[in-house]
C-alpha cells in the first residue's frame, strides 16, 4: 500500500511541476508591458521603474518563476491587483461555498446517475435503455447555464416558488441556504449525471460479459444477487476513477453556475477577476483547479486500490 | 507504391461499408441532417435574416414576438430573430476553427510522441498531462483573460485547451499502428519518417480521430457559448447565442422570451453534433455490435 502510493505521488510531482509552469507562463501572453498593466492609470516613467523594482520585472524569467514558486510554496499566491488583499485566504474563504454546491450536485448525479446506468446496462436494447439513453445525450448536450436560466424563469419568475440566486451561509438560515442551493445543484449535477449514467451503464456491460458473472448465473444464485455482489463491485471500480475525473465538468459547470445564480463562490471570483483584469487571482485559480484534479485523480488511485483486491494482494 | 495499397481491406469496399453502417443508424443522419441545416443558416444569413443583426431602435426595445419581429426584439431594440440567425456563424465558426487548432497542434504532437518514444514521449506525455489537469472551461477562460477577450482568442483559447485529448488519442493509435507491417516494410526500404509518418501512419488513424473531432465541436460550441456567456467570446454588438443569453439574464422579469430561443439553438445544434458523432463512431468502429 505504502509503496503503491508513494509511486503515484512520485509520478504527479512532474505533472505539478508543470502546470506551475503553464500557469507562471500564461502572463507572458499579456499583450503589453506587465508594468504599465500593475501601474493602472499612473503614467509617470519613475513610478512605473519602481514598480517594475518592486515586482522584479527587471529580472531574467527563470528567475521570475523561481521567486514566484518559492512564494506559493510557503503559502503566498501574491496580492490583489484590485484590492491588495492575499490572494490566498480570498481563494479559502470561497471555496467552502463552492465545496457545498459541488457536494450537493455530486449526491444528486450518484442518485441519479447510477442506478439509471445499471438499469439501462441491465435491460439493453429496451425501450428504457433507449430512453435514458437520450436524455442522457441531451444532459451532455444542454448548456448548463441555460438550464439554469430556465429554472429560474419557471420557478421564481413564473411560479416564484425558490429565490432566483444569492447565497446565505447554512449556519445562519439552514432552510434560506438550502432554498438557494437547490437549483443551482440541480443544474450542475444535471450533465453530471448524464455522463455518470454512460460510464455505469458501459462499466456494467463490460462486467455482465465476464466469466465470473456466468458462474455466479450458473450456480443459480438469484439474478439480484448476481448484479449487486459481482458485476456492480467490479464494476464500481471504473465508476469511481471516471467520477474522479469528472472533477474538471464540476469545477467548470460550477464557474457558470455560480455566474448564473450569483453565488459567490470560488467559480464568481475567477470571472470577476477577469472582468477586474486581477490576473494574480485568475492565475491562483487555474493553479489551484490544476492541483485540485491532480489530487482527485490520487485520491482515485486510491479508491481503486482500495476496492480491487487484483490490485491489493 | 500508392498508400492506399497499405489498408488491409480494398479502400473502395471498406469505406461502403461504412457509409452503410452509418445509413442504418437512423438517428445519426437526423443529427446529420440538422447540422447541415445549422451550416446552411449561418453561410446563407444575410439572405434569412430578416433585418440587420446590430441594427438598434430605440423605438422597439424589448418588444414581444409580432408579425414584423417574430421572435420580438433585445434590450436595444435588435431583431431577436437576426441575430439568432447571425449567432449560427459565431457558433459553428468558433466550433470548427477551434477543433481545428486542437487538431493540428495535438495530432501531431501525439504522432511524434508515440513514434519516436523514449524520453521524448515520456516528457511530452507530462505536457500533455499536465495541460490535461487544468480543466478545459478554467483553462480556456484563464487564457482568454491574458489574451484579451475577443471571438478569436476564444477559438484560440479553446483550441489550445482542446489539444491534449487529440495528443493521447494520436499517440495511442500510433504506438498500434507503428507495429504492422506495412509500416514496418516502409522502415525497411528506408522511407524517411517524415513520410512514414504522413503517408503510413496518418490515414490509418484517421478515423477515431474524426469521431473525436466530431464529438469534440460539439463541447467546443458549447464553451464557446460558454465564454461568450461570461463575455469572454464573441464582443457587442457582433451577436452570439452566448451572449444572448448573458444579456437575457437581465432581463428575465421583463422579457423572458428573450432568453428560450438563443438557449434552444444551442442545445439543437450541439445534440445533432452529438448524435451525428455517435453514429460516426459506431459506423467507423463496429467493435461494440
Amino acid at each position: 500500500m505504502l509503496r503503491f502510493l508513494a509511486d503515484r505521488l512520485l509520478a504527479a510531482i512532474p505533472t505539478l511541476l508543470l502546470i506551475t509552469i503553464i500557469v507562471f507562463g500564461l502572463q507572458q501572453l499579456l499583450p503589453g508591458d506587465v508594468a504599465l498593466i500593475l501601474a493602472g492609470d499612473e503614467r509617470d516613467p519613475a513610478a512605473i521603474e519602481e514598480i517594475r523594482e518592486l515586482y522584479g520585472l527587471n529580472d531574467p524569467l527563470p528567475i521570475q518563476y523561481f521567486r514566484w514558486f518559492a512564494d506559493m510554496l510557503q503559502g503566498d499566491f501574491g496580492r490583489s491587483l484590485r484590492t491588495g488583499a492575499p490572494v490566498g485566504p480570498m481563494i479559502l474563504e470561497k471555496l467552502p461555498i463552492t465545496l457545498q454546491l459541488a457536494a450537493l450536485a455530486l449526491v444528486f448525479s450518484i442518485v441519479i446517475g447510477i442506478p439509471t446506468g445499471i438499469i439501462s446496462a441491465i435491460r439493453k436494447g429496451s425501450a428504457l435503455d433507449y430512453g435514458a439513453n437520450i436524455v442522457a445525450l441531451s444532459g451532455i448536450s444542454l448548456p448548463s447555464f441555460w438550464l439554469g436560466i430556465m429554472l429560474i424563469l419557471l420557478f421564481s419568475v413564473q411560479l416564484d416558488w425558490l429565490p432566483a440566486g444569492g447565497y446565505v451561509s447554512p449556519l445562519e438560515d439552514l432552510g434560506g441556504n438550502l432554498a438557494r442551493m437547490v437549483m443551482p445543484a440541480f443544474v450542475l449535477g444535471t450533465a453530471l449525471a448524464a455522463s455518470m449514467m454512460r460510464h455505469t451503464r458501459s462499466a456494467m456491460l463490460s462486467v455482465m460479459r465476464q466469466d465470473y458473472v456466468r458462474t455466479a448465473r450458473a450456480k443459480g444464485l438469484s439474478e439480484r444477487t448476481v448484479i449487486l455482489k459481482h458485476a456492480l463491485r467490479n464494476a464500481l471500480v471504473p465508476i469511481i476513477t471516471l467520477t474522479a475525473l469528472q472533477f474538471g465538468t464540476l469545477v467548470a459547470g460550477a464557474v457558470l453556475t455560480e455566474q448564473v445564480f450569483n453565488i459567490p463562490g470560488f467559480g464568481k471570483l475567477i470571472v470577476d477577476a477577469v472582468f477586474n483584469r486581477d490576473y494574480p487571482v485568475v492565475q491562483a485559480v487555474t493553479l489551484a483547479t490544476g492541483v485540485g484534479f491532480v489530487l482527485m485523480s490520487l485520491l482515485a488511485d486510491i479508491g481503486y486500490f482500495l476496492v480491487s483486491p487484483k490490485l491489493r494482494g | 507504391m500508392a498508400a492506399t495499397g497499405t489498408l488491409p481491406v480494398p479502400e473502395k469496399r471498406r469505406r461502403s461499408r461504412v457509409v452503410r453502417r452509418f445509413l442504418r443508424h437512423r438517428p445519426a443522419i437526423v443529427g446529420g441532417g440538422v447540422v447541415l441545416i445549422v451550416v446552411m443558416v449561418a453561410v446563407f444569413a444575410p439572405l434569412l435574416a430578416p433585418y440587420d443583426p446590430t441594427a438598434t431602435d430605440w423605438g422597439k426595445i424589448r418588444q414581444a414576438p409580432s408579425a414584423e419581429h417574430w421572435l420580438g426584439t433585445d434590450d436595444l431594440g435588435r431583431d431577436s430573430l437576426s441575430r439568432l440567425i447571425y449567432g449560427a456563424r459565431a457558433s459553428l465558426m468558433a466550433g470548427v476553427v477551434s477543433v481545428l487548432i486542437a487538431v493540428g497542434i495535438g495530432v501531431p504532437f501525439g504522432m511524434i510522441s508515440g513514434y519516436v518514444g523514449g524520453w521524448l514521449d515520456a516528457v511530452m506525455m507530462r505536457i500533455t498531462d499536465a495541460v490535461l489537469a487544468i480543466p478545459f472551461l478554467i483553462l480556456a477562460i484563464a487564457l482568454a483573460a491574458f489574451l484579451g477577450p475577443s471571438l478569436t482568442n476564444a477559438m484560440i483559447a479553446i483550441g489550445l485547451s482542446a489539444s491534449p485529448v487529440f495528443a493521447r488519442l494520436a499517440r495511442g493509435q500510433t504506438l498500434v499502428v507503428r507495429l504492422e507491417d506495412y509500416v514496418q516494410a516502409a522502415r525497411s526500404i528506408g522511407a524517411p519518417h517524415v513520410i512514414i509518418l504522413l503517408r503510413h501512419i496518418f490515414p490509418n488513424i484517421l478515423p477515431p480521430i474524426l469521431v473525436q473531432a466530431t464529438l469534440t465541436i460539439a463541447i467546443a460550441i458549447i464553451a464557446e457559448a460558454s465564454l461568450s456567456f461570461l463575455g469572454l467570446g464573441q464582443q457587442p454588438p457582433f451577436p452570439s447565442w452566448g451572449g444572448m443569453l448573458n444579456t437575457a439574464r437581465s432581463f428575465l422579469y421583463q422579457a423572458p422570451e428573450m432568453a428560450i430561443w438563443p438557449g434552444i439553438a444551442i442545445f439543437v445544434t450541439v445534440l445533432a453534433f452529438n448524435v451525428f458523432g455517435d453514429g460516426l463512431h459506431d459506423a467507423l468502429d463496429p467493435k461494440d455490435e
